[in-house]
């Protein structure tokens, strides 16, 4: 086929439908943002937006980590149980053994990667399936958390208890979100290794033929998850000034969803920072809402599956039709 | 061995075609993709389509298949006018396609895929016993001798075919679609399919047989239908000349199939290959490859050719021997030390091993080089890309940008950006495995002048294939593999099929020509 034929390709309405196509998730957003403020005037006040951001931080770092695993092709279920663990550890040593409080903050970092290390370690070159490792890294991690804690809450640091503050106007969770989204993306856009997550998540061994450390970057990748779990444990802990060994279980699964809200395929090789922060304010807004509403939160939980379900259907679609 | 190349039964209607396709068109969004084709299959006959990449055959056989109907013109079955809404609806007509790409589930056995779909049922359970028979049967008619209870995924390609084939005539088509079918089969595979066509053809049974490789048109051809950009531009007899059936798919004459070579008289040894072994693989390899040089390997499939290469690669790691590139011993399963000495692999089966299909063209010509051009961790993207365009510009990629997923490029540009990886790497090494595999005509005489440019500028070529005619044509000196071992070296002026099919097949234990 000539070179003519093929540029034919970009009438109006193609160029409508792939619009929409890359952005459904932020223009389902807004549309939710809007009919919930004409629902509910509250929900752009700024007491409610400030409240929106701060439980969106924790999600979001979550799931800036999360999106590195699925851009690579895997999945790590272990990240609720890694940020509590982080976060027992970091209380544990400050409170009990009378380290200085950055120190502490470092430690609970280390254990989150240390723990993701682990998983990209028994994902790659223990070849078990990245599924079955992260389950029992939930497991063993959270097994972990209550036994240092003997099963009660630990006081944190004044470190971490600052992450959970105020930066002037401004919560501190919201700009370690930030912060934490510009390294993200950075790691993923501008860096060999965030360029080779795609290739490892796209065609493992076609990046590996080629010549990259296949194996190694699925290692470092985990261990990133597990820093950025660590993370935002520490920023939950922080906000409740204490460590608490129940906390965070279940957030992988809004990790998840967050991550193939924002536009990840769950095959690996394609998504995008903004998506995911798109995607966990999806899921933020909704919860916020229907609070708003009165809603009881078991009937939450159904609404949230179900957009889960519907996010993914439309990804599916959107894939089929372009192949 | 030559087929007859018209039907000898009398008492078929020859004249009434089973299936016609009279002046249809079909556009996908603002692209047309066919324009005013009239395409006829008719009973006992062998409808050779023939064209280059792109110039519309799978939406054709899509239309006859069912899935996809035509914008214009009618689509004729037995004379009478259908319109078939899917491929059920195909299939109840007694239209059957064996894909490109294999419709076929791993995980199952051989028997369980031939009845995939109409399994036999005694008392409401599964009868096995009848499976196996209506499996065993329809892999005689294709001269397979495999256990039906062997999970599909433990053959190779070339089987898996096979049965994809014995599948389709178990139900009794009427009208088949072949869709490129001997890409990844052997010769002596190949004479197999075409012995079962040949039976089929005197069933009256009306094939469509696509196919790139000219020579198998005359062999089991009846008439060749050429299509170009969408267009019809002749039916002609299957005896027609090759080079004229060139000129009409192409539009222009292409000189040579295999581009002329200057057979280089440098001396240095680029690659040696010395003892080199893997358990259950092969061993006891050794040869050694020149500045220069295009060094074929040849053999039967299983004979160990993808293996060795692969060990070369460094994809896989070896036991035994050694690997030297200009002096630098490789170290076994290294593909990063391979890639740092200059070796560049292009794998054979590229949409699984080559590229990242959702990736872009430019993304995917970049990976070998990523890591290399780096600054601090960082990609050189500016560079990356600059370079990636050069090479796209030089290869003839066919492309709208470097931004597009490398899926949506025909097969022979997709190869193409394979190689485009390693040049851009500056590879001085290529090691291929049938690189010209699913490529049409215009796109593999490219990438032969390519090996030639990579040969006449220092470097090296070792290719694996299973054309004949492509390692005759193109190599220096060609490697013949036998289970495992290696059968002979032979100067490509020394050998032809005969000779290479000798040494490839041989049972007895002669002394191995050495000529090299």
């Amino acid at each position: 086929m000539s070179i003519a034929t093929l540029s034919r390709n970009t009438s109006p309405g193609v160029t409508a439908r792939k619009l929409l196509a890359e952005n459904g998730a932020l223009l389902g957003l807004l549309a939710l943002a809007l009919t919930l403020f004409l629902i509910t005037p509250d929900f752009l006040s700024g007491p409610n937006l400030l409240n929106i951001g701060i439980r969106v931080s924790t999600v979001a770092v979550l799931a800036f980590g999360m999106t590195f695993v699925i851009v690579a092709g895997g999945i790590d279920l272990s990240v609720g149980s890694v940020a509590a663990l982080s976060a027992v550890v970091s209380a544990y040593l400050f409170a009990t053994a009378g380290s200085p409080g950055l120190v502490s903050l470092l430690a609970g970092l280390l254990t989150g990667g240390v723990a993701g290390a682990v998983n990209g370690v028994a994902a790659s070159y223990g070849r078990l399936p990245a599924f079955i490792a992260t389950l029992a890294m939930l497991s063993v991690a959270r097994g972990l958390t209550l036994v240092i804690s003997d099963g009660r809450p630990i006081k944190t640091a004044p470190d971490v208890s600052f992450l959970g503050g105020s930066f002037g106007p401004i919560p501190t969770p919201i700009l370690v979100m930030v912060v934490a989204g510009i390294v993200a993306w950075f790691i993923l856009n501008r860096t060999v290794l965030g360029r080779s997550m795609y290739a490892t998540g796209g065609n493992a061994e076609a990046a590996r033929l080629s010549g990259l450390p296949v194996r190694r970057i699925t290692v470092v990748v985990f261990a990133l998850s597990g820093l950025f779990a660590a993370l935002a444990g520490l920023l939950l802990a922080g906000r409740l000034d204490s460590a608490q060994p129940q906390a965070a279980v279940g957030y992988e699964l809004d990790a998840i969803a967050a991550v193939v809200i924002g536009g990840a395929s769950l095959a690996g090789g394609a998504g995008r920072i903004s998506g995911t922060l798109v995607g966990a304010l999806v899921l933020v807004v909704i919860r916020n809402g229907l609070n708003l509403l009165n809603v009881s939160s078991f009937w939450q939980q159904v609404v949230i599956g179900l957009v889960i379900a519907l996010a993914v259907g439309i990804d599916v679609m959107r894939r089929k039709t372009r192949s | 061995m030559t087929h007859p190349a018209v039907s000898s039964i009398p008492e078929l209607d020859v004249a009434r075609p089973l299936v016609t396709l009279k002046n249809v068109s079909k556009s996908f969004g603002p692209v047309q993709v066919i324009h005013d084709v009239t395409l006829h299959v008719r009973p006992g006959q062998v409808q050779v389509l023939l064209g280059e990449n792109g110039a519309g055959k799978s939406t054709l056989i899509k239309m006859i298949a069912g899935v996809h109907q035509p914008d214009s013109g009618q689509l004729l079955i037995d004379g009478r006018p259908a319109v078939l809404s899917g491929t059920r609806a195909a299939e109840a007509h007694g239209i059957v396609t064996i894909h490109q790409e294999l419709n076929l589930v791993g995980n199952m056995t051989v028997a369980e895929n031939i009845t995939l779909g109409r399994m036999p049922r005694r008392l409401g359970l599964l009868d096995r016993s009848a499976m196996r028979r209506t499996a065993r049967d329809a892999l005689s008619r294709v001269g397979l001798d495999v256990d039906v209870d062997t999970p599909l995924g433990a053959l190779g390609i070339a089987q898996q075919q096979l049965v994809e084939i014995a599948k389709a005539l178990s139900v009794d088509a009427r009208v088949l679609i072949l869709d490129e079918p001997t890409a990844a089969l052997t010769a002596h595979e190949t004479e197999t399919l075409f012995d079962v066509m040949q039976e089929l053809r005197s069933k009256g049974v009306g094939m469509l047989f696509i196919s790139h490789h000219l020579e198998e048109i005359a062999e089991i051809g009846d008439t060749v239908c050429v299509l170009r950009d969408g267009g019809f531009v002749a039916e002609v007899p299957a005896t027609e000349d090759e080079g004229e059936l060139v000129r009409l798919m192409v539009g222009r004459s292409i000189a040579e199939k295999f581009p002329s070579r200057q057979r280089s008289q440098n001396a240095e040894n680029l690659l040696q290959v010395v003892g080199l072994g893997s358990r259950g693989k092969f061993k006891d390899v050794s040869f050694t490859v020149r500045s220069g040089e295009i060094f074929g390997i040849a053999g039967l499939i299983g004979a160990g050719r993808t293996e060795l290469l692969r060990a070369i690669a460094g994809a896989d790691p070896h036991d035994h021997g050694t690997v030297t590139v200009r002096g630098t011993a490789l170290p076994s399963g290294n593909i990063a030390a391979a890639v740092r000495a200059g070796v560049g692999h292009v794998p054979e089966d590229r949409k699984a091993q080559g590229l990242v299909l959702d990736a872009s063209v430019g993304d995917n010509l970049g990976y070998a080089t990523l890591r290399s051009t780096a600054r601090f961790g960082l990609v050189d993207a500016g560079g990356q890309h600059r370079r990636a365009r050069e090479i796209a510009e030089r290869l003839r990629i066919r492309m709208h940008h470097l931004g597009q997923p490398i899926r949506s490029l025909s097969g022979g540009n997709q190869q193409k950006a394979v190689f485009g990886r390693w040049i851009m790497a500056g590879s001085s090494v290529l090691l291929l495995d049938e690189p010209t595999r699913g490529v049409d005509v215009g796109a593999k005489v490219e990438i032969y002048e390519l090996m030639n440019a990579i040969t006449a500028a220092g470097g090296a070529v070792v290719m694996v294939s299973s054309e004949l005619p492509e390692v005759l044509g193109m190599s220096d000196r060609i490697l013949v593999m036998r289970d495992g071992e290696v059968a002979g070296i032979l100067a490509s002026d020394h050998a032809d099929q005969d000779i290479i099919m000798n040494l490839a097949a041989r049972d007895t234990a002669e002394p191995a020509l050495n000529q090299a």
